[in-house]
């Protein structure tokens, strides 16, 4: 049943799936509250925090990859610290990998989630107060709830974003099989070489099939969540 | 149920000041409506009682404590808002039972409570639904049935009838009266419209442009309006003003007619004045009868109960509610009788001018 893929065309596949997946449900939690943030809070520096977080949308990717691995690199001072303090080495690992996918995602996914956020009447979120309830439990309770959908519209976004990220991972992290090469970057191999057209194909298709599962589940998911909860 | 004291509260967005000292004494169990034009600040006052917004200056009291600094959910108050904000992915009957479920009474209790408060309001068969499947009227008897359930000390209502069809807004101003004379919550209502601040309230605060105007009884106010303002605002249809000057013999109107005043004005002989006449204060009379006003028809409006009549006289049109049945056609010459002391007087000023 497998055998329409070679072995290494799996490997690539698999190591894209666990990236995303890392990827997109690292950033979750960090990306709602970014959201937040930046919608409800009225602190200094809100208007830089904005720019820093769409950044990654705007810049070449490449250069982002670039960025982290000054930073993230064996010699860069988040590395360095990370590798002494913690043993977390990033670059050339597929961990690393995820660390640029979620980075190039984060945006896309703190966007979805601030639409969502911005459509939530302010009055539900008062009357709750009335009513009794705490700040924080007003936000479990009632604006979450509220912003499910946008939250899975921008975590199928980011995953999406993880699953086709080429110049920032190959830039931070390399080509390595098995390591760090991703279905963008096997491709990419797969057309720098003689006769590699059926397998950069046969990916090809693959990482279409991803995509169209990915969005089918999230309309199926975002359906079901609003007609559980919303209009 | 408490007394709720408003003490020379201010409020500004930046620098645009909304609210401009206002205040008000309510007492304990009372009905007090809060009135007045759009954009007057009514709604930002409430948000103040109800700590949704924080106070720039001046001192709130609930009960015998200061709350200022205290957050809505401290302050023991329930308020339903003018879009009902009903939670959308909670039924019926969590939306009633969220603030039980806060407190964390046990189930039962909240199921018993949830469902007393339900059948008062004829809510029971939809206590399964959400509020996605309910028509307006009955969004409202839900958002009112979940402040009824928290039972806080004060209610506050801002605008509550104001998305309903007229006659269910007729219906439930009856209702919620009914509601507070039963619960007897001391209860803080907002509204634009003066019929709804008349027919419900023990106390009706009449508020402009961020000052309190007035506070009285709704017929204190009627009968009594300490300014032009309050006058034209309460009352339907409005007051009609005139403008004349105090002569020797009373107040000689632009249609030469003049209307017997009291002799004892605190104003001198020759000051401009406008003489404030309500709508059924106007009599119907053959024309060229002394003291009367004539006009030429310009509308009649038959309601059924009563009849409406517009009339275009020298310095404008006037407003007269007719008992009777009216033959008159638009273009008829007319003349109107003003009752005897039923005049309002108010200085350039727009304030009430008082026999000494
Ligand atoms: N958050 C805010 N920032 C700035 N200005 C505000 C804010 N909220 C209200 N205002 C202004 O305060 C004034 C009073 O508003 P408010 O909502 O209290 O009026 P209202 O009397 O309730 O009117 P309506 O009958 O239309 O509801 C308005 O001019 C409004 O523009
Ligand atoms: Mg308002």
């Amino acid at each position: 049943m497998t055998d329409w893929l070679s072995p290494e065309e799996w490997t690539a596949v698999r190591l894209s799936l666990k990236v995303a997946l890392v990827a997109t449900s690292a950033s979750l939690l960090p990306g709602i509250a970014m959201a937040y943030a930046l919608e409800r809070g009225r602190f200094w520096g809100r208007q830089a925090l904005d720019v820093l977080v769409h950044l990654p949308l705007v810049l070449p990717p490449v250069v982002v990859g670039y960025a982290l691995l000054l930073g993230f690199g064996r010699r860069g001072p988040m590395g360095s610290l990370l590798a002494e303090q913690f043993g977390v080495v990033l670059s050339f690992r597929w961990t690393g990998a995820a660390l640029a996918c979620a980075i190039m995602g984060f945006p896309l996914l703190v966007r979805a989630i601030r639409l969502s956020l911005e459509t939530v009447d302010r009055k539900l979120e008062d009357a709750a107060g009335t009513l009794g309830a705490h700040p924080a439990w007003v936000f479990f309770v009632v604006t979450l709830p509220l912003i499910l959908p946008g939250i899975i519209a921008g975590m199928v976004l980011s995953f999406a974003k993880a699953m086709g990220e080429f110049g920032a991972t190959i830039t931070f992290v390399s080509n390595i099989p098995g390591e760090t090469q991703t279905i963008p970057s096997a491709i990419y191999t797969f057309t720098q070489v003689p006769g590699g057209e059926g397998g950069a194909l046969r990916l090809a298709f693959v990482s279409v099939a991803i995509s169209i599962a990915a969005l089918w589940m999230s309309e199926w998911m975002a359906r079901r969540v609003r007609r559980r909860f919303l209009a | 149920m408490a007394h709720v004291s408003i003490r020379d509260v201010r409020k500004s967005f930046g620098s645009v000041s909304i609210i401009k000292g206002v205040d008000i004494d309510i007492l304990d169990g009372e009905f007090v409506i809060l009135v007045g034009p759009s954009g007057c600040g009514k709604s930002t006052l409430l948000r103040m009682i109800a700590g949704l917004e924080d106070i720039t200056a001046g001192e709130i009291r609930i009960g015998s404590r200061i709350v200022n600094d205290v957050p809505p959910k401290d302050r023991d108050i329930a308020m339903v808002f003018q879009s009902y904000a009903l939670y959308p992915h909670m039924t019926v009957a969590e939306n009633m039972g969220f603030s039980l479920k806060l407190k964390g009474m046990p189930q039962v209790e909240q199921k018993k409570r949830v469902g007393d408060a339900a059948a008062s309001l004829g809510l029971t068969p939809l206590l399964d639904r959400y509020p996605r499947q309910l028509s307006g009227g009955q969004r409202q008897r839900v958002a009112m049935g979940r402040a009824i359930v928290r039972d806080p000390q004060v209610f506050l209502f801002d605008e509550p009838l104001s998305n309903l069809d007229a006659k269910l807004r007729v219906a439930m101003r009856a209702e919620i009266k009914e509601l507070h004379q039963r619960l007897k919550t001391t209860t803080i209502y907002v509204t634009h419209d003066q019929i709804e601040a008349m027919t419900m309230a023990d106390k009706i605060v009449v508020m402009h442009d961020g000052t309190v105007e007035q506070i009285g009884a709704p017929l204190e106010l009627y009968d009594r309006p300490a300014n032009r303002f309050v006058a034209g605002f309460i009352g339907s249809p409005a007051m009609n003003f005139i403008e004349g000057c105090l002569e020797q013999d009373g107040l000689a109107l632009p249609s030469g007619t003049v209307l017997p005043v009291e002799a004892q004005l605190p104003v001198a002989r020759g000051s401009k004045l406008t003489c404030g006449i309500r709508p059924e204060h106007l009599q119907i009379a053959p024309p060229g009868t002394p003291g009367s006003i004539p006009a030429t028809v310009a509308v009649v409006e038959p309601t059924g109960a009563d009849t409406t009549l517009i009339v275009k006289a020298e310095g404008g049109h006037l407003t007269a509610v007719l008992r009777e049945r009216s033959t008159l056609r638009p273009g008829e010459a007319v003349a109107l009788k003003p009752a005897a002391h039923q005049a309002h007087l108010f200085d350039e000023q727009g304030g009430r001018i008082a026999a000494a």
